[in-house]
């Protein structure tokens, strides 16, 4: 597991039915693109987040595929409609294994 | 008529270049749309003849990057200092004690950041908050030093300006302390270099000009430390003085050195009156 990984998501509390809601998500993390050299002239190994995906009550909002091209704690914001209550699920897949997660609840007035 | 015709096409584009080359300088910046942070202020009087206004770096940056920083979600600052939160309530040293045993919340250092470089009358010498974080890790706690500008000490110091943002800088020039000022002062105004550039040479005769690519800003740190988008880290004033010093190709001096902590108390007393701003986010 690298070293230093947290995720973070901002969720709004509440929404009413049927609204557009924005979500923000930053995990911290290094993202080594395996392109790089160490001061020997040895290939660092890639080691980066490669997956993403975030589910409201079970259902896909989206999913993610990342390549090494991405950049240190990547940030993502996006939309999702809320037609009633529940739990969004974030979880980010890193290359050697670990999976990390974090999950918000939303009510609907 | 045609000369004419060419002659206000030839204005207009200028014009246009100078708007996209700055950023709207009339933005206000509101931080989670509590904290009023003030950009623009009257010249410290020790500056009166050299400007009539200070600015905040963040007026120089680009929309985008302005927005960054008025979210505490979109400014990835943030992130180091949560790390420092930790840090702070975590024990360490042969006394067993953290930051949080003698100080309780973090919150409760609020307005600290913004007067410091500072004098402390028992080490007769002036201390930036590095220094005094260090002298309370090493007397207080038992614990080893900090390197100088290193991440643990940066983000100690993000924390711990974090919860002044807001706070005017106040930084005392006079007093004991007036003579490590006025070092700081013949520093600023003296050039280096193969370029024979000095601070004053980009950051008080040019700001708001381009230098190449780069909009020039009146390098007020008042924003320190503060999150580029260039390396993806917080970056501490000494390091930022570094780099600046070495692009006028000039040996500089070290972070920690006696030079840097005069300077920095220099720079920062030229920020008087604007606000405390870090963890910032510049290109």
């Amino acid at each position: 597991m690298a070293k230093g990984v947290k995720p973070r998501v901002k969720v709004p509390k509440s929404a009413s039915a049927g609204d557009i809601v924005t979500l923000k998500t930053l995990i911290s993390h290094k993202m080594e693109s395996g392109q790089r050299k160490d001061s020997d002239g040895n290939v660092i190994p890639r080691s980066i987040i490669n997956r993403f995906t975030c589910e409201f009550n079970g259902a896909l909002v989206v999913d993610v595929t990342m390549e090494s091209a991405i950049s240190t704690n990547p940030y993502f914001e996006f939309d999702a409609k809320v037609d009633a209550a529940g739990d969004f699920k974030f979880t980010w897949y890193d290359d050697d294994g670990a999976v990390y997660d974090t999950t918000k609840s939303i009510m609907v007035a | 008529m045609k000369t004419y015709g060419i002659a206000a096409l030839m204005a207009a584009s200028t014009l246009i270049g100078a708007t996209s080359a700055t950023a709207d300088e009339s933005a206000e910046l509101i931080i989670n749309g509590e904290i009023e942070i003030v950009t623009r202020t009257a010249a410290p009087a020790h500056l009166s003849d050299a400007m009539d206004e200070v600015i905040s770096g963040w007026v120089f940056r680009s929309d985008q990057t302005q927005a960054m920083q008025q979210d505490d979600f979109d400014n990835p600052g943030l992130i180091w200092v949560e790390a420092a939160e930790e840090a702070w309530a975590t024990p360490e040293g042969t006394n067993g004690k953290s930051c949080a045993d003698c100080h309780g919340d973090a919150e409760s250092m609020a307005g600290v950041k913004a007067t410091y470089p500072k004098w402390n009358a028992e080490a007769e010498k002036v201390n930036t908050l590095q220094m005094q974080m260090n002298d309370c890790r090493v007397n207080r706690m038992g614990a080893e030093a900090w390197g100088y500008d290193k991440a643990p000490a940066i983000n100690m110091e993000a924390l711990l300006s974090s919860v002044s943002r807001g706070m005017p800088v106040n930084v005392a020039i006079d007093g004991p302390g007036q003579a490590t000022w006025e070092m700081g002062k013949e520093l600023y105004y003296t050039r280096t270099g193969q370029l024979d550039l000095s601070c004053a040479s980009c950051h008080e005769e040019n700001y708001g000009n381009m230098i190449r690519a780069d909009h020039l800003s009146q390098g007020q740190i008042n924003g320190f430390p503060t999150y580029r988008l260039k390396n993806t880290k917080l970056n501490g004033v000494h390091s930022r003085f570094k780099g600046c010093i070495r692009d006028t190709r000039a040996h500089t001096y070290n972070p920690g050195s006696d030079e840097f902590v005069a300077l920095e108390m220099y720079v920062a007393s030229r920020g008087n009156g604007l606000s405390v701003e870090g963890p910032s986010v510049r290109n």
